[in-house]
């Protein structure tokens, strides 16, 4: 991490415009222990006030000031300038593969969309149980849903998957992990439609398993695991095996 | 792809790493060995082993290869739809035959 202290200065290049637009750059003091979105903010507040840019908990826990720093996706309130800058330097931009709404911001239509394709949403049936369920901490359904519950749909994921660049029927890592934690609720009625919506084009089958996802996940959730998983379970109803 | 076309693609790959690994094995060992085109040749003739073996192989990689071929089609060259699987198809089938007739020529040679 970078020592530096406030008498250096940092070059924020931000992109500006839509998705046709150019990098503008804007000198600020370095701090290297601020944030990412601190330097952000510090642009639009003392610079430029047109600038356009999304954020709201400023912890972590919204998922709603994902960029792109240094060409990787990254939740910016949680990123600290001194471990990402190089030289001084910083190149902020939107989300990849999502349309530039203006400058910063990025639309996530088509991200949660595709959750709903994914049938990313717990589905109780007509005839929801009466009961509780009993679900034990310690089974494998509910270690396997634990593993990927604590999604933010930060679209960090997302922007990071070659993948979906390539093929923009892709479901993606955030939907299909969504999908995947669903598949192990018991409570859920609807995992046969579920695991029919992820095994066709564009589903857990497209996955090249080049765990960029991992990689990136800013709360260390491993898509690439519930995507595993996933394709497992399309195979055995390929196949004709059942779960 | 969808399932069914995961499930081909992981059972191929299963068969093509078993098959894979043999024929190095054997390629190996026939260079340590030093054995002519005849000796190896005189091995293979009439040996049913040996073509299930590559019989096998040569099946496995005609669905393999056309699957992955389909992904990258698809996502480098944007090129997918009936035309492209009726392409891939004819693909697999081409591998298909001209690996069986190699096969079938070595063991009836």
């Amino acid at each position: 991490m970078s020592t530096a202290n406030a008498t250096e200065t940092l070059s924020l290049e931000i992109w500006r415009g839509g998705a046709v637009g150019e990098f503008r750059t804007y000198r600020i003091p370095m701090r290297a222990s601020e944030t990412v979105l601190d330097a952000v903010s510090e642009v639009q507040r003392s610079t430029d006030p047109t600038l356009a840019y999304r954020f709201a908990c400023r912890v972590g826990m919204c998922g709603s000031c994902a960029m792109m720093v240094n060409d990787r996706p990254r939740w910016t309130c949680r990123t600290r300038v001194g471990v990402v800058a190089r030289g001084g330097r910083l190149r902020v931009a939107p989300l990849r593969h999502l349309p530039v709404v203006k400058d910063l911001v990025v639309d996530m239509a088509p991200f949660f969309a595709k959750w709903q394709q994914a049938h990313g949403r717990f589905e109780p049936g007509v005839a929801p149980f009466r009961d509780f369920a009993r679900v034990a901490p310690a089974s494998a359904e509910r270690q396997a849903a634990d593993a990927g519950i604590e999604c933010i749909g930060c679209g960090v994921c997302y922007a990071a998957c070659d993948v979906v660049g390539w093929n923009p029927d892709y479901l993606g890592p955030a939907a299909l992990n969504r999908a995947w934690t669903l598949m192990n609720d018991v409570r859920d009625q609807a995992r046969r439609e579920r695991l029919a919506a992820v095994s066709g084009p564009g589903g857990c089958a497209s996955c090249h398993t080049h765990m960029a996802c991992t990689e990136t996940c800013p709360k260390a959730i491993a898509p690439t695991y519930a995507i595993a998983g996933l394709k497992r379970l399309a195979i055995r109803a390929a196949l004709g095996v059942r779960p | 792809m969808n399932g069914a076309l995961l499930a081909a693609s992981r059972i191929s790959a299963l068969v093509l790493a078993v098959a894979v690994a043999v024929h190095l094995y054997v390629i190996i060992d026939a260079v340590q060995q030093g054995l002519t085109a005849a000796a190896l040749l005189g091995r293979t003739h009439g040996n049913w082993a040996f073509l299930a073996l590559y019989g096998c192989f040569v099946l496995a990689a005609s669905v393999h290869a056309p699957i992955g071929l389909r992904a990258v089609l698809a996502e480098w060259l944007g090129c997918s739809g009936k035309l492209a699987d009726a392409l891939l198809i004819g693909f697999g089938i081409l591998i298909a035959v001209l690996g069986m007739r190699a096969a079938w020529a070595v063991f009836a040679a």
